[in-house]
């Protein structure tokens, strides 16, 4: 019977209750380790599409008769479009349509950063649509800019009433400290800067929009359209089989989905507006910049009994404030906490959810702070760590914690210092550093999926779900081989269709896996079931003792051994069905991930270049599903990490608030020169009272800790205390001029004291 | 327009387009293969490397009327060794790059068939992954011949 419940969801650290119907006992989770397909190496079941370059992009879709739109995008920071004249635009040839704004959403009258969509033109071609959007003639009227974060927060320019948080006493706490450390830290605009740019393709057919669209989340397009028109949910269908990255800004429809679907309205034609690399760059969100001023009270014994954050982040001029006091709060053990946390309204791009929002930049500045006290108290970091470990999360238990665990396999990597800091020679300087993680990723319902058995013994999994890259596919088709027992090659996977599968998640808070996942298993447990009773009726056995192995179905005696394909073939063109849906999470528990990272840093302190020579990475996400897949998202991850830390830095003119980097050789990403030696390891234990799978979501986790390892890193190498990303020559060498003055300093006292 | 000639995976092709086009427009606009990627449209990431007489180059800034020579796409590489490597290698996640790094990596192994792992970061850095894709590419050529 379905039972109605009301649970917890989270996402991206932001939680609300949702009603949940439950259909399903549960089923019992399978044992720890490698299964029969589950917990082994799988390639990808799409790699060969997308390797051979047949994958189909949103980028790659030609409908008959699609135009083409250009978009006119405000050219400063914040002002009102006085007057607008679409005129010149449409008298040009191949110009089909043109809109101007109110007339789509996204289209701004009172654009506030530089960037945002104003007008649009569709045409034959983009060229002809590019030349129509600059022969449109504005009268704009320039506004009041804000692009200093501080300088909002001042006038209270927030984007949502500032976050307070406190537990125990922490000023009482801080004056009966030990030790204190205080520092300020600032983190800078990250732009995902995905390979396919964003982009849909719109498509009226009779009363139905057909959207094509470069998406982590074809159910959020789909209602976001829906409502924005005022049409049913299903009179809008979405497709994304295939994306080129999202990181976490491809969330929502975006203006230029609105911009095609009023377009191909008008024309009657199917239209795409996609973003140029040049628009990814101030338009598509970002990373937001956070200011953090920490503070840290401890007992010489490494005891942390007061913890303090003022966090600002420079949200932009529309998005959320991330939870970048996050950390703070929950990644140690202590009763004294305090946290503000600030949004600042400014005219800069938006900010999008970027890989672990808040999490990455809020890591950034604890784990710092805390290895600046391992250095005041003359305490070996990980020792100090390994002290202040917390037992729960504010008065709740974990669901499953192995953080310790991850700690005993770092301590091999942690035990090279010695032998890595002797390798300094010259100007070259040599050094380990560390950082841990904590983070969501226990996904949540709704979610499901459907199965189909057919005569050949095959199995097709539906689930309107999106991989966006990271695997998703290949796990839930080893999810529902290892249920059904057969080799993986006999279960195919059917996604990205909202028309064509149910409701599944958003890809982002490293959710797809534990979230589809369950779902798949339980729709996969659905078919067995029938299988079973099929054949204990064809066979004249009880169904207690049929089971599905290897593609065949077997009695426990082993008498019988008959191939699927034959049972099922009985039936010819009837198909078997199933349907599964992901139960609630664990009621009163917290769902974290955990991990921790050691790197090995190389810093010439003469030119200030920072070269990353080695990262460990070992990381605590339940159960393993695909190792293979992975260890791909823990590399991408920690490579995507060196590029915010080291190389990617997003300039912004700060009197106009023009961005000044808006192409991919001005805003540097990692090459494949640029990676270390990675070592990845799991402690891949499933969590018990999560799900049917104890598994949990890996996307994010690995890009958490390691801007933090890096700097702690490059002060183990120098001495030096980096408070700043992206850790660009500049920083580096003013934090090596800081420590050498410090030192003078210190040298200077000890010569007076004697 | 202008008519030009041209040979693409071995099949001679004679096309009107108007002087300026790029030689990713024309594969994927005129010609349907959609295997090439435009991600930057200004050379600056490696996504629309096709060869031309086996030489990578950046069809993106490329003009299709400047083209001399033979042109291989992904499309012509289907069965190239790699393809298998890189699968097996999982040096591939959300694949928008992954064509250009393969065309790239065909010409390297066709020029120098057993790269060290400096010479392959040395022709690869041109290709950008911003999924990070780079050990498992890096492996997917060191094991190219299976």
């Amino acid at each position: 019977m379905a039972r109605l419940i009301r649970t917890e969801k989270e996402v991206e650290g932001r939680f609300e209750e949702v009603w949940l119907v439950v259909e399903e006992d549960p089923l019992q989770q399978w044992p720890a380790g490698p299964q029969a397909v589950v917990g082994r190496p799988a390639p990808r079941k799409d790699a060969l599409q997308r390797v051979r370059g047949q994958a189909r992009f949103t980028a790659d879709i030609q409908l008959p008769g699609m135009l083409h739109t250009a978009v006119l995008r405000s050219p400063h920071a914040h002002a009102r479009v006085e007057r607008i004249d679409l005129a010149p635009a449409l008298a040009l040839p191949g110009v089909r349509a043109a809109l101007g704004p109110g007339e789509a959403k996204g289209l701004e009258r009172e654009p506030a950063f530089g960037g945002a969509a104003v007008a649009a033109v569709a045409a034959d071609t983009f060229a002809q649509a590019h030349a129509a959007v600059r022969a449109i003639e504005v009268g704009w009227e320039q506004l009041d800019v804000v692009l200093d974060p501080e300088e909002a927060v001042a006038r209270k320019q927030f984007t949502a009433e500032p976050t307070v948080y406190e537990r125990g006493d922490f000023d009482k706490a801080l004056a009966q400290a030990d030790v204190v450390v205080e520092s300020t830290y600032r983190t800078s605009v990250v732009v995902h800067n995905s390979m396919e740019t964003h982009q849909a393709v719109c498509e009226w057919i009779g009363d139905t929009l057909d959207i094509y669209i470069s998406t982590q989340y074809i159910w959020g397009v789909r209602s976001a359209v829906a409502k924005e028109l005022g049409i049913p949910g299903d009179k809008v269908r979405v497709v994304c089989e295939y994306m080129g990255g999202g990181f976490g800004s491809k969330n929502d429809p975006g203006e230029y989905t609105f911009i095609a679907a009023e377009l191909a309205k008008r024309t009657g034609r199917p239209v795409r507006c996609a973003l140029t690399r040049r628009e990814e760059n101030v338009a598509a969100g970002n990373r937001n910049a956070t200011i953090q001023k920490l503070t840290v009270g401890a007992r010489s014994d490494g005891t942390i009994v007061a913890l303090g954050g003022e966090f600002i982040n420079a949200v932009g001029a529309s998005g959320w404030s991330a939870m970048t006091e996050g950390p703070m709060q929950m990644l140690y053990a202590c009763d004294n906490v305090r946290t503000t946390r600030y949004g600042a309204k400014i005219n800069t791009p938006p900010m999008k959810a970027f890989r672990a929002p808040g999490f990455v930049e809020g890591t950034f500045g604890l784990e710092c702070l805390v290895d600046e006290l391992a250095a005041k108290l003359d305490l070996d970091p990980l020792e100090l760590r390994r002290r202040n470990h917390a037992n729960g999360n504010d008065g709740k238990p974990y669901s499953s914690k192995n953080l310790m665990e991850c700690y005993a396999l770092a301590q091999k990597h942690w035990d090279r210092r010695d032998e890595v800091r002797a390798r300094s020679d010259g100007a070259w300087k040599h050094g380990v550093g560390m950082a841990s993680q904590i983070w969501f990723g226990g996904g949540g319902p709704p979610s499901y999926a459907w199965t189909r058995v057919t005569s050949d013994g095959r199995v097709t999994v539906i689930t309107a779900m999106q991989d966006i890259g990271t695997g998703t596919r290949t796990a839930m088709a080893q999810i529902a081989a290892e249920e059904l027992g057969l080799p993986l090659d006999r279960v195919d996977v059917v996604l990205g269709d909202s028309a064509r599968g149910p409701y599944a998640t958003l890809s982002a808070g490293s959710s797809t896996t534990p979230s589809v996942g369950p779902a798949v298993r339980a729709a996969a447990a659905d078919v067995k079931r029938q299988i079973i009773e099929i054949a204990a009726q064809r066979h004249h056995l009880e169904e207690r003792v049929l089971d599905l192995k290897n593609g065949n179905i077997v009695s426990a005696d082993g008498n019988l051994s008959q191939p699927l394909e034959e049972l099922v073939g009985l039936l010819e063109n009837a198909q078997i069905l199933g349907k599964g849906a992901r139960g609630p999470n664990p009621t009163g528990m917290s769902v974290l991930t955990f991990g921790v990272q050691v790197v090995e840093v190389a810093v010439d302190v003469e030119t200030g270049e920072v070269r990353v020579e080695r990262v460990a990475a070992a990381h605590d996400v339940g159960r393993i599903i695909n190792p293979l897949g992975a260890r791909s998202q823990v590399e991408g991850g920690i490579i995507q990490g060196i590029g915010h830390t080291l190389s990617e830095q997003r300039l912004m003119d700060m009197e106009t608030g023009r961005i000044l980097t808006t192409s991919l050789d001005a805003y540097r990403m990692p090459t494949i020169a640029d990676v270390p030696e990675i070592v990845c390891e799991f402690v891949d234990v499933p969590d018990e009272h999560l799900t049917s799978l104890g598994a949990k979501g890996l996307g994010e986790p690995p890009i958490v800790p390691l801007a933090a390892a890096i700097a702690n890193a490059i002060r183990d190498a120098t001495g030096a205390d980096v408070h700043e990303l992206p850790i660009s020559r500049e920083e580096m060498l003013r934090a090596l001029r800081e420590a050498q003055e410090r030192a003078a300093e210190r040298t200077k006292e000890s010569v007076g004291a004697r | 327009m202008p008519e030009l000639e041209l040979t693409i995976n071995g099949q001679g092709y004679t096309l009107d387009a108007p002087v300026g086009t790029s030689l990713a427009h024309l594969l994927r606009e005129e010609l349907g293969l959609t295997g090439t990627k435009i991600a930057c449209n200004e050379g600056h990431c490696g996504a629309c490397t096709v060869q031309v007489d086996g030489v990578p180059t950046l069809s993106c800034i490329t003009l299709a009327h400047t083209v001399r020579g033979e042109v291989t796409t992904i499309e012509g590489l289907r069965d190239h060794p790699l393809i298998d490597a890189f699968v097996r290698a999982d040096a591939v996640q959300c694949g928008f790059c992954t064509p250009g790094q393969v065309v790239s990596a065909a010409a390297l192994v066709a020029a120098n068939p057993d790269p060290t792992v400096e010479e392959i970061r040395h022709s690869m850095a041109g290709n950008i992954c911003r999924c990070g894709t780079y050990p498992r590419i890096e492996e997917a050529i060191l094991t190219w011949r299976g």
